[in-house]
């Protein structure tokens, strides 16, 4: 049948093309040119080389590691008392508090960054790191509210209330029973909490010192544009 | 209650200190002037706003963003819609792998698969070589164009637009179609009596976060672009950065909100004609 056929075909290449980006990376980063030169006129590990002596890309790594972990941890001593009262309360306003809380997901990053940028100049938060760390709360603090009110609305009520009636006083309760039934959402959270900073965009104004992941993607670009021009591109 | 009050308070500190402060310091900063010699000068003043009501520049710009996210946003449900369904239609132990194939770009970040894109769509690049392997002399150029960024953009889109597409279809029930089917309705028919009608509010979300996120796109326009292809986003990066004109920059922001106030209320007032 012809139109079984052309459906097939239609299919293939949709997902060729939604592929294609992310897998032609992996061979390119194994070219022998100077540029990018499709098909490459040979392969070599020459640019791997290179980003161990790029000390810059080094430490970007590094910073964003370190940066994601910092992040992380807060994310979760913030985000899960107020995951539990809003998934559990019940008071008039709840609805708005969690709107509130969650609404930079849904606003463009750029006018977020902007909005932060021009706070942080005044207080010179610029380029440093308790900058960096509230600038990317502003994501990761919404992403972890939302994934672990999830998980604390999954958890049921009366194992908990079984503990307390059984004379567990209320941190207790928490502990040995909350905590232990919230790990999944917590493992979740703190993923996405990591995941957030290491693909932050340059566009988070604080980050603009290439201590983002993103920084280094960006100096890396913007070394291989250099080198199109005969010159090497000082990262920096 | 003063216990919810103590377990929330850090997460609301934190909300006042770095949402609603400085969004509040953005919208004033909008009704401020920008000195010709630099900074800002004393609001507040209408004066910003008007020169971007005067400018036809602003306005096109505003127009033509809103026009881009709309073409990319139909542009991306065409190339989501039919592998999504057919995702859903597969067989299970193959739903679960392509799910996994097409959710996987969202892990990898916009800049890596930007720059995927300008290995491919360069001048120098996949597309270009097997064109002129196919005899094109000079083949188009897709970079630093509209053309390339439209391009990217609609792939950056397409997991997100099949999440959204899958979840609609959860409605969608097999035993429909088959009555629809075995009533003597034409495939063509069963889809668009039966299928799209029902997978509606999925389309509409799917519409709604690849608009919001195009309009809010900043690297692909911005490297893909290459300094060609103004949108609103990269005009604040540039006015913010570049210019360094912090009044027009804040207005443009309470503007690209305004647009998607817009957008949201659109997507409501659908929504609920779709579902009634």
């Amino acid at each position: 049948m012809i139109g079984r056929a052309a459906h097939r075909t239609l299919i293939a290449a949709l997902f060729l093309f939604l592929l294609a980006p992310v897998v032609l990376v992996i061979p390119m980063s194994f070219s022998a040119d100077a540029f990018l030169i499709w098909p490459p006129s040979g392969f070599s590990l020459r640019w791997y080389a290179a980003m161990w002596r790029e000390t810059k890309l080094i430490d970007a790594a590094r910073n964003s590691f370190l940066l994601a972990c910092l992040v992380c941890a807060v994310t979760l001593v913030i985000a899960m008392p107020a995951a539990l009262v809003l998934a559990r309360g019940r008071f008039r306003g709840r609805e708005a508090l969690v709107a509130l809380l969650t609404a930079p997901l849904l606003l463009p990053t750029i006018v977020l960054a902007l909005a932060l940028l021009i706070l942080f100049v005044g207080y010179g938060l610029i380029g440093s790191w308790p900058g960096l760390l509230l600038a990317h709360l502003l994501v990761a603090l919404p992403y972890g509210i939302r994934v672990l009110m999830t998980a604390v609305s999954t958890l049921p009520p009366a194992v908990e209330e079984a503990a307390s009636s059984l004379g567990a006083p209320p941190w207790r309760v928490f502990r040995r029973i909350t905590l232990p039934l919230m790990l999944p959402g917590v493992t979740a959270t703190a993923a996405t909490g990591r995941d957030v900073p290491l693909r932050g965009k340059p566009d988070r104004p604080a980050g603009r010192r290439g201590v983002s992941a993103a920084g280094a993607a960006d100096a890396q670009h913007r070394h291989r544009a250099g080198a199109r021009g005969g010159a090497r591109a000082d990262a920096g | 209650m003063r216990l919810p009050a103590l377990l929330l308070g850090p997460a609301l500190l934190v909300n006042l200190a770095i949402f609603i402060a400085p969004m509040a310091n953005l919208a004033a900063l909008s009704f401020h002037e920008a000195r010709p010699s630099g900074g800002v000068g004393p609001g507040p003043t209408l004066a910003t706003w008007a020169s971007i009501a005067e400018d036809e520049y602003y306005i096109e710009l505003v127009t033509g963003s809103i026009g881009v996210a709309l073409g990319v946003t139909v542009l991306t449900l065409l190339a989501g819609y039919p592998l999504a369904l057919f995702i859903h239609r597969a067989a299970p132990r193959w739903r679960n792998l392509l799910m996994v194939a097409c959710i996987s770009p969202l892990l990898v970040s916009a800049v890596v698969r930007t720059y995927g894109w300008m290995v491919i769509l360069g001048d120098t690049g996949l597309v270009a070589a097997v064109l002129r392997f196919l005899g094109m002399a000079k083949p188009p150029r897709m970079v630093f164009n509209l053309t390339g960024v439209v391009i990217a953009l609609v792939e950056i889109l397409m997991p997100t637009m099949i999440l959204c597409l899958l979840a609609g279809f959860g409605r969608l029930n097999a035993s429909l179609e088959e009555a629809a089917a075995s009533l003597g309705a034409p495939r063509w028919r069963v889809f668009m009596r039966v299928v799209l009608p029902l997978s509606l509010p999925g389309v509409l979300l799917g519409c709604l976060l690849a608009f919001v996120l195009t309009v809010s796109s900043f690297i692909t326009p911005k490297l893909l672009g290459g300094g060609r292809v103004i949108l609103l986003a990269t005009e604040i990066y540039d006015q913010a950065i570049v210019t360094l004109n912090w009044p027009v920059a804040a207005a443009l922001s309470v503007l690209s909100l305004a647009v998607f106030g817009l957008a949201l209320l659109l997507y409501g007032r659908l929504l609920r004609m779709v579902e009634a």
